[in-house]
């Protein structure tokens, strides 16, 4: 059976971890790739990394990252933020990443998704949609969910599924960082009209909430960031919470 | 001990090479008909459209040179579905070393089959120190179940998730992207 996927995320700025950790085995917790590691121990399904540096000269600093990583953890992992071309990607994809996340630049235009699908596959791209709940309904929201669009967040699911994303990356504004849980009844009416995966993402606060957004929510995998990082639910004892209340979860060791 | 890895028109060979190195095996990674032949073991990696990558292989006359090969023969994802009769992606006639047709999923569920999934059934050297262990997979063909598979995975269908005829093996899943347990089979192959 598929078993359903945990998937931390690492928020990068010019190489490294930012926000910090309090994993107390780290020798450097701000160096990325040591964080990774620990999470592929702990038996981390996946990663995002999210880059969040702002300069083009800057960037060379993550493609350089990026084959690190690459060089030295065994599990899929992608690379999103400030993907604005197919160019981007190609370094991205040559450096090693398995996917590649856009998000803003697909809004701006939409044929980058058809265009990346095209020359790539399906298979490595994932589109980051940031979406938050306005008197209109639900609509997109771009640059880090800052600035709102007059887009539908569920067309714009299905219109990038039909232009080849190969999964959606489903970040709900209004309860990230709340800690009260995902976003569960858009993230189900989402993935259940959808051919393609979605990940949830924003507003892991419990074990329950997991579950929630696995069961009610229909989610494919759940993203996290903080809950991993200070501990407060480490990876282990989340997929054996979630195992023990008979979710197909993958355990290691 | 030399490790070829095939070159042609397929995706990232990166994570077979890495996951190689991280064993301490430095592969080559060639289309050279002399070198592939000279290899001991050889790695037949892919990601992408079968048709295409069977016309490479034509153009290059590796077709014939794999079919031909002796030395272990490890297929992954696509090169796995190469190894078949015939695919339904781009209704290709592939290198028939196994006796089974690759079929496009059925959408009853998404596609494609994208995740950690267990493999189970395993009858083979090559999973020597597993049981039914978790693989990444990203696909949205399979190989049919037939005598030469000596694993399998369910996900719509019960589908062949390894195959083994002779020196040629295969497996769907990314064992380069499967934690510790892809990097045992990675080793046992090198240990056949």
């Amino acid at each position: 059976m598929l078993t359903k996927r945990i998937i931390p995320c690492l928020d990068i700025k010019d190489g490294r971890t930012v926000k910090g950790t309090n994993f107390v085995n780290l020798r450097d917790a701000g160096d990325p790739v040591e964080l990774a590691k620990t999470y592929v121990e702990q038996g981390a399904d996946e990663l995002v990394f999210l880059d969040i540096t702002a300069t083009v000269e800057k960037r060379k600093t993550l493609a350089e990252l990026v084959t690190r990583i690459a060089k030295t953890i065994n599990i899929p992992f992608t690379v999103g933020g400030g993907v604005t071309s197919v160019d981007d990607v190609s370094a991205m994809l040559y450096a090693g990443a398995d996917k590649i996340a856009v998000n803003s630049a697909a809004v701006r235009n939409p044929g980058l998704v058809d265009e990346i699908a095209g020359q790539f596959g399906s298979q490595c791209l994932v589109v980051a949609v940031d979406t938050r709940h306005t008197e209109d309904g639900h609509r997109v929201h771009t640059h880090g969910g800052r600035t709102p669009t007059k887009i539908d967040t569920i067309e714009w699911c299905n219109e990038v599924a039909r232009r080849g994303a190969g999964e959606i990356l489903l970040t709900s504004m209004d309860h990230d960082g709340t800690k009260a849980g995902f976003a569960d009844e858009l993230t189900a009416e989402i993935s259940e009209q959808l051919p393609i995966p979605v990940i949830a993402s924003g507003g892991a606060g419990t074990e329950e909430h997991f579950k929630t957004v696995f069961e009610a929510g229909k989610a494919d995998a759940a993203l996290a960031a903080s809950i991993f990082h200070f501990s407060e639910i480490p990876v282990p004892q989340l997929k054996a919470y979630l195992k023990a209340e008979g979710l197909p979860i993958r355990v290691v060791g | 001990m030399k490790t070829a890895i095939i070159k042609y028109n397929a995706g990232n060979v990166t994570s077979v090479i890495n996951a190689l190195e991280r064993l301490g095996v430095t592969p080559i990674l060639t289309d050279e008909v002399e070198e592939i032949r000279s290899a001991d073991k050889i790695i037949f990696p892919g990601q992408g459209e079968a048709s295409t990558c069977m016309t490479y292989l034509k153009a290059k006359g590796l077709d014939q040179v794999i079919r031909d090969l002796k030395q272990p023969f490890l297929g992954v994802c696509l090169g796995l579905q190469l190894l078949c009769k015939h695919s339904e992606e781009g209704d290709t006639d592939c290198l028939g070393v196994f006796d089974v047709n690759v079929r496009k999923f059925p959408p009853l569920d998404k596609v494609p089959h994208v995740g950690w999934n267990k493999l189970t059934d395993l009858k083979s050297p090559l999973f020597k120190g597993l049981n039914e262990p978790f693989f990444y997979y990203v696909h949205s063909y399979y190989a049919e179940l037939g005598e030469q598979t000596i694993a399998q995975t369910d996900y719509i269908k019960t589908f062949s998730a390894a195959l083994h005829k002779d020196n040629f093996y295969a497996v769907q899943a990314h064992p380069e992207k499967s934690g510790k347990e892809g990097e045992l089979i990675l080793k046992n192959f090198l240990e056949l």
